[in-house]
């Protein structure tokens, strides 16, 4: 209802004028309507709030984004999380040591091996133990065909979201061939449980190391051919290129680690400096971009496929014969073939089966070069059976923060592309 | 050698002699003309029409042409991602095209750990499908909370939804997830493959639900012993009822 | 990490610095710590990241760990590293409970040192209840935001449901109790 000064008041010519909207009271109310913020701003600045997901096709996982736009430009964006918190660090202090491998292995489901690695590599700290070198060979073989499965999901999911379709077959065709060889080492395609305290949990089965030169001989043609899909593909460099850039210093600060750190130009690589596992005895180069945006992320996760492929490689040459676990039985379960005729190892076997093994008290931070970024694991041991903590120090939970840092005055559809180029897995967020 | 077993249990309706082909041309001829009549026409209708009931012939298009919704959540989502990968396809079954929306899907494989913050979402997308609408419960987790049986996920999506059928695995290969679909499949077309119970006679084996307890009233301790009583064996070694 | 007498030093130097900041150190599996009181956190973070010489300019984790029943019951683990030398120092506060129902353990917030800690004590705040003063948005993050209740302390019961076996539920009914 729109009232005008009547025309043959003496009225002033401001009043005049002026043409008032009240609301109509028949239809809304007498009670006044509460005016935000937001609606005082002229209608070009007005702020529209969506919320993307938690169901959501593009974002990788539960992820909840409450975004502020002004027309398509990012102003604001806040993360929710927590959609698939699972609790795992609460279960993992009522379980026995060796019963929570199987648990922090289902964190960030991409990247079990690392999970497994870095909660064994801290208990292994805390009893002060040594695994035998086969064990670290085959620990480091299996995190490595592991680091190019992540990636090759996140290749596919990626590119997927960006519209490249095919790229999406492709990779899960070669994720396939991965597996296969999961599956071949510990009976499962993923959350194996290969990797126990003091070593693996068995050794590789005959043929198992000729399908792996098979796949590593033939893996890095299918890297080149998929980077003749993407690398210059007009779509995809418009997309990617000098969107998304962070500077290195403000990743550092956010304590940004991984592929998303070595794009923004700081050459920073746990594998190298953490000298843990064989890697030290090992030859590879850690690649390293140059701008920042979402382009040099995708060329650094494939340049780091390559090198995943040689490390396997070398590792596969240099494999030494031996022991797959540690020796002491107080720790690591006797061979089963012994359990008939000794009675030590069928004692050993019980003690560790019905209550596990004790760690003295102490706790510990091991950390560990993931596909997304450092992974950390802090246990803290009381001296009993089960841990009195365990908590992982998640790369993507921490990169998460740079989300915003990205998507700012950026597109809705850049957004999309950031969060893509994150490379965030759900898992690993909500633990 | 075995192709030719094969032949002969399906032989190829070829004609075997000139004029046998002669009279099928012009009975084609005569078809593309509208021209059949009587024995012929009889005779074209039986051998190109297939009849069946509309009930039969709604679950046969249904089963076979069904949108998962993508409620990927955890590690089941993997691999129900690679069930549309080359290897596992799930193209072969009329499912490859995954639908982000709920209104467009018909069927909701629910892949992951459903924790308590994400069970309202779940419900209200389960809601926003419309029917006939199935739902997979894929992995450990979702059909019985899995593993994880503390504070913060839900110990099975059947506590808040109904769900037809659970795929056990953790996560389940991708074989066995269209196993499982191929069960669906079978359930929508109207013949259901019967339980590991009918098909075992394992009687008094259901898992209960807990008991009405000591301060329960009449009518739910009643209800109680009446359920604990189908399955079970009287006492004086009758029939099970 | 620093060696035990590099350790000593670091100690030391911090006692000078902020007299009674350091309680303790202690040096296992080739891993430093510094125990420091609760009131003097931000200025033994900001001298370790801003003395040349020790230079901690990254922050890997901020995580809690609940002691009970020993005392101090929480400490608040702060692992620090420095990227040109690799060493890397862990800084634990021992956090004492507070006694009232409904009081909680408070602590400085670092966010203004170490950016990347906003998350990490959004998490800290969730699971075990402690209020880090002076952080710009202290909420829930992982847990409903309506929820009760601090689930990762140790007195926090696990949850879930016990698993019905139908013969125990036939002969020992409700046998979980």
């Amino acid at each position: 209802m729109v009232r005008v000064s009547a025309v043959g008041d003496r009225d002033t010519v401001a009043d005049r004028e002026t043409l008032e909207r009240t609301a109509d009271e028949r239809l809304v109310g007498t009670t006044a309507i509460e005016r935000t913020g937001a609606e005082d701003l002229e209608p070009a600045e007005e702020l529209l709030t969506i919320n993307m997901g938690p169901h959501h096709p593009a974002t990788h996982g539960v992820l909840r984004l409450v975004v502020n736009l002004q027309g398509e430009v990012v102003k604001d964006l806040r993360p929710v999380m927590g959609y698939v918190h699972t609790g795992i660090e609460k279960s993992c202090e009522d379980k026995a040591y060796w019963k929570v491998i199987p648990f922090v292995e289902r964190m960030d489901y991409l990247s079990y091996f690392f999970q497994m690695e870095a909660f064994c590599g801290a208990v292994e700290r805390l009893l002060e133990m040594e695994i035998p070198p086969r064990a670290k060979y085959l620990r480091v073989i299996h995190m490595e065909l592991n680091r190019i499965h992540s990636h090759l999901v996140w290749l596919g999911t990626s590119a997927l979201d960006l519209g490249a379709m095919s790229m999406f077959f492709y990779c899960f065709r070669d994720r396939d061939k991965i597996l296969d060889l999961f599956e071949m080492s510990s009976g499962q395609r993923m959350h194996t449980r290969y990797f126990q305290v003091g070593g693996v949990f068995e050794d590789i089965p005959l043929g198992f190391e000729r399908n792996l030169r098979a796949f590593c001989a033939e893996m890095p043609s299918r890297i080149d051919q998929y980077a003749a899909i993407l690398d210059r593909n007009e779509i995809f460099l418009n997309r990617t290129r000098d969107v998304g850039i962070v500077s290195r210093e403000r990743l550092l600060e956010l304590g940004v680690t991984g592929p998303l750190l070595r794009a923004a130009g700081e050459p920073w690589d746990l594998r190298k400096v953490g000298h843990y596992l064989c890697y030290d005895e090992l030859d590879f180069k850690i690649p390293v971009g140059t701008v920042g945006d979402g382009y040099d992320r995708y060329r650094v996760r494939m340049a780091e496929m390559r090198e995943s492929v040689r490390i396997v490689e070398q590792a596969l040459d240099g494999l030494p014969e031996g022991p797959w676990i540690a020796d002491d039985r107080k720790i690591v379960l006797p061979p089963r073939d012994e359990l008939s005729t000794s009675m030590e190892a069928l004692i050993h076997h019980f003690k560790l089966v019905t209550e596990g093994f004790r760690v003295p008290p102490g706790e510990v931070y091991y950390p560990i070069e993931g596909p997304r970024g450092e992974l950390g694991c802090f246990v803290v041991a009381d001296g009993s059976a089960k841990p009195a903590r365990v908590h992982f120090r998640d790369p993507s939970f921490v990169n998460l923060q740079a989300l915003r840092d990205m998507c700012l005055d950026g597109y809705l559809a850049d957004l999309i592309q950031n969060l893509a180029m994150l490379d965030p897995i759900l898992g690993g967020i909500d633990r | 050698m075995k192709r030719e077993k094969l032949r002969a249990a399906a032989p190829l309706d070829q004609p075997r002699t000139p004029e046998e082909l002669r009279v099928r041309q012009l009975r084609a001829r005569d078809l593309l003309r509208g021209d059949l009549e009587g024995a012929d026409l009889e005779r074209h209708v039986e051998e190109s029409v297939l009849a069946t009931t509309f009930a039969k012939a709604q679950g046969w298009a249904r089963a076979n042409s069904i949108f998962p919704a993508t409620f990927g959540l955890a590690c089941c989502a993997i691999e129900m991602m690679s069930i549309v990968s080359p290897r596992y396809d799930a193209a072969r079954f009329g499912a490859e095209n995954m639908r982000a929306s709920p209104r467009q899907a018909d069927m909701l494989i629910l892949s992951g750990r459903v924790s308590i913050k994400m069970a309202p979402v779940v419900r209200r997308i389960y809601d926003q499908m419309l029917e006939p609408k199935w739902v997979i419960a894929m992995g450990a987790c979702s059909s019985s909370g899995g593993m994880f049986a503390n504070y913060a996920v839900v110990q099975g999506a059947d506590k808040f939804m109904p769900v037809d059928v659970h795929v056990p695995g953790c996560p389940p290969r991708p074989e066995a997830l269209l196993h499982g679909f191929n069960k669906l499949q079978r359930q929508i077309q109207g013949n259901p493959e019967p339980g590991w119970r009918q098909r075992y006679n394992a009687i008094g084996t259901e898992e209960w639900a807990r008991g009405a307890g000591d301060d329960a009233g009449v009518e739910e301790q009643a209800a109680y012993e009446a359920a604990r009583a189908i399955g079970s064996f009287p006492a004086d070694g009758g029939e099970p009822t | 990490m620093p060696d035990a007498p590099g350790l000593e030093l670091i100690a030391q130097d911090l006692n000078t610095a902020f007299a009674g900041s350091v309680e303790e150190t202690y040096h296992e599996h080739d891993q430093a710590a510094l125990i420091v009181n609760p009131e003097g956190v931000l200025d033994v973070l900001g001298w370790l990241r801003d003395t040349p010489g020790q230079e901690y300019g990254f922050m890997s984790s901020l995580h809690v760990a609940d002691y009970l029943p020993g005392e101090p019951r929480f400490g608040v683990h702060y692992e620090l590293l420095n990227m040109a030398r690799v060493e890397r120092l862990r800084v634990k506060v021992a956090l004492p409970d507070v006694a009232g129902a409904d009081e909680l353990p408070e602590i400085d917030s670092c966010v203004e040192l170490f950016p990347t800690a906003e998350f990490q004590e959004r998490e800290a705040y969730d699971f075990f209840g402690i209020v880090f003063r002076g952080h710009p948005d202290l909420r829930r993050i992982l847990m409903p935001e309506d929820y009760v209740g601090w689930p990762l302390r140790r007195d926090f019961p696990i949850g879930g449901e016990p698993v019905l076996f139908t013969h125990n539920e036939v002969e020992m009914p409700r046998w979980y109790e």
